[in-house]
């Protein structure tokens, strides 16, 4: 599970890395995307991973804290989640708007002179 | 302390929230009069505030006013809001650049695109909570919440050249984001804390095989924080940013990259200082060399700068860059200074920043790149310049280039103003250092130091001489009272920074002693049962 989980992060990680130094505007937001999916699961991770453990307590009386997940990175992921989702929702608006103020997707406003 | 003062401490972040909710509430751009009497309100309360916790800090015999708990919950666990002494001057700086900036925008600049006011609002609230919160996600939220309002500010106005500038902006700022989470759990998988002072006391009994773990963890986070401040080679999205940005935001962006610079000054005496344990000093000569690069980079861009406001953003990385070697040197006395230097500097560029849309107002478009090149060419003074003499200047053009030589003064760093005595408090702390001997590391900033503001002298000159004695043609700026004022506001500051420096520089003085020697500050946070630093290993 742990190199699956380092592969799926190592992957994302990787092709958002490569699509930010694209030219185009909608490659760069895919790209911060996918990296931003490779974080929140790098920040879970953090956390050890466990199967079969709850993150809050189930009972009434306070258990053995080795029994249950951490539940702070899980509390941390939510928050990144919301964050980084506003924040390229925003992206997407100033792109849209750079494409129609300069009728090119590329992300200096105009295309390179070849 | 009573009840109220304790509450006090929320106050610099909740009172912009319920200010931006009510202006949104109310209307948003329909009631624009409303919204701004309501922003200039707030903001000059921010100022008073400040002012008390800044009296409250600085009377303090732990320097710490105050510690919030949000939700009453212990520190180790919950969040809480610090207001010590770096903190209140902090939160203090960033309320009299935003007054001046808010008097500013009334007179024309909030007109010109929606929600000005409760994005500026927004703003102030990341700014204000970057500055208080002792916790390290949290600090991550603010930063988001400040960043988000900054990319609405820096596209206000619109423009193609501006949501150019903001897009580059935003992009390299999402992706500082990204490494800054990485940075923080990092950390926090291998500490087990995200509460700053708690992680300094975990830091020296970290086990040694952790220690690479912890430590790339903290420099990914510090790149976060860099690019933020601006440091070469992560600084190419600043200039064009700063420039393209309608010049009451420009003028309060002059305090975003001091959060950079603040969180470099906050956390690494705090997490990496003395008590560190294997871990002390880690990364420091980074800091230095960065820095220095910075500086560097600053003083030739504003020599190449072809326009105001590209000189005044290139200032800006010089600001940033003189900071961060002065905090990488280590030294208390050295520490001190930067932040005299730091409260110096950020007001005579927030000066600067406003006095350029005013000078720039009367002037043809691309006259500055004309003027250059002649400049290059060695074309002589044209007929028309000698036909004026004796024409008596105009009052407004007298009093913008008065103020323009202040300016020049403040960031170049000459007697009499401010900017002086921070600049030769720097010199002589770097000089004082470790007694007896300078380090090469201590020359090599001297001399960096002296050339960065010789070269801000050329540029600034020649700016001005380009702008205000060799332009023939142009219209005396229509200004009103209402943007001069902001302006002189600003000076008026950096006046009494010079007059009350020994008073100033003690409070700096105090603040670097508690910033190098944070036991203080763990105790305040973690209370007093609190392990100190030494003793945990």
């Amino acid at each position: 599970m742990e190199a699956v989980l380092a592969l799926g992060i190592g992957v994302l990680a990787g092709s958002g890395v490569w699509l930010i130094l694209r030219p185009r505007t909608f490659q760069v937001i895919v790209g911060l995307s996918l990296l931003s999916y490779a974080v929140n699961l790098f920040i879970v991770a953090m956390g050890r991973i466990r199967t079969d453990a709850a993150p809050i307590l189930v009972s009434r009386a306070a258990g053995d804290p080795a029994q249950y997940a951490d539940p702070v990175p899980q509390a941390l992921v939510l928050t990144a989640i919301v964050i980084s989702f506003a924040t390229t929702a925003l992206f997407l608006v100033v792109l849209l708007v750079s494409r129609g103020l300069t009728g090119t997707d590329h992300v200096d406003g105009r295309e390179p002179e070849s | 302390m009573s009840r109220l003062s304790d509450h006090l401490i929320v106050a610099p972040i909740l009172l912009p929230l319920v200010a931006g909710a009510l202006m949104l509430a109310l209307g948003g751009e329909r009631r624009r009069s409303v919204n701004a009497a309501i922003n200039v309100i707030v903001t000059f309360a921010l100022v008073a505030i400040a002012v008390v916790l800044l009296c409250a800090a600085d009377a303090a015999p732990s320097g710490v006013a105050g510690v919030y708990r949000l939700g009453d919950w212990a520190p180790p666990f919950g969040i809480v809001l610090v207001a010590d002494r770096l903190a209140a001057m902090m939160l203090l700086l960033t309320s009299l650049l935003a007054s001046a900036a808010i008097i500013f925008a009334l007179a024309r600049w909030h007109r010109v695109g929606v929600l000005f006011h409760p994005l500026f609002q927004f703003l102030l609230m990341g700014i204000n909570g970057a500055f208080l919160t002792g916790d390290l996600f949290n600090l991550f939220v603010f930063i988001e919440v400040l960043l988000a309002a900054s990319y609405g500010l820096a596209l206000h106005g619109g423009g193609s050249p501006r949501v150019s500038a903001g897009l580059h902006y935003i992009v390299v700022n999402l992706a500082a984001s990204l490494l800054f989470l990485i940075g923080v759990s990092l950390i926090y998988g291998v500490a087990g804390t995200l509460n700053m002072a708690d992680l300094a006391a975990r830091i020296p009994a970290i086990p040694a095989e952790d220690r690479g773990l912890l430590e790339a963890g903290a420099g990914i986070l510090g790149i976060a924080f860099l690019v933020k401040a601006g440091m070469w080679p992560l600084c190419f999205w600043l200039p064009p940013t700063y420039a393209a940005a309608a010049a009451p935001v420009a003028a309060l962006f002059a305090v975003l990259t001091k959060v950079g610079a603040y969180i470099v000054i906050r956390l690494w005496p705090l997490l990496f200082g003395d008590g560190a344990g294997a871990s002390a000093h880690f990364g420091g000569e980074w800091l230095l060399l960065g820095g220095m690069a910075t500086i560097l980079f600053g003083a030739i861009g504003s020599l190449a700068s072809q326009d105001m406001p590209r000189l005044a953003a290139y200032s800006v990385l010089v600001s940033s860059g003189t900071l961060l070697a002065a905090v990488g040197l280590g030294q208390t006395g050295v520490t001190s200074a930067a932040l005299f230097y730091l409260i110096s500097s950020t007001l005579g560029l927030s000066a600067f920043f406003l006095l350029i849309e005013l000078v720039e107002r009367g002037r043809e478009p691309g006259a500055d790149v004309f003027a250059v090149t002649r400049e290059l060419y060695g074309d002589d003074v044209d007929e028309e310049t000698l036909t004026e003499v004796g024409i008596a200047v105009p009052v407004t053009l007298a009093l913008l280039g008065l103020a323009f030589i202040f300016c020049a003064l403040i960031i170049a760093g000459l007697p009499p103003l401010s900017g002086f005595v921070a600049k030769f408090a720097l010199l002589g702390a770097a000089l004082n250092g470790s007694a007896g001997t300078i380090s090469v590391a201590a020359w090599a900033f001297l001399t960096i130091l002296i050339l960065s503001g010789f070269a801000a002298l050329i540029a600034l000159t020649r700016a001005g001489i380009n702008v205000f004695w060799a332009s023939a043609d142009r219209t005396v700026p229509r200004v009103t009272l209402i943007e001069m004022v902001p302006v002189v506001f600003l000076i008026m500051l950096c006046a009494v920074q010079t007059i009350e420096a020994g008073p100033i520089m003690r409070y700096m003085q105090a603040t670097a002693q508690s910033l190098h020697a944070p036991q203080d500050y763990i105790r305040g946070v973690l209370g007093p049962a609190a392990v100190p630093a030494e003793q945990v290993r």
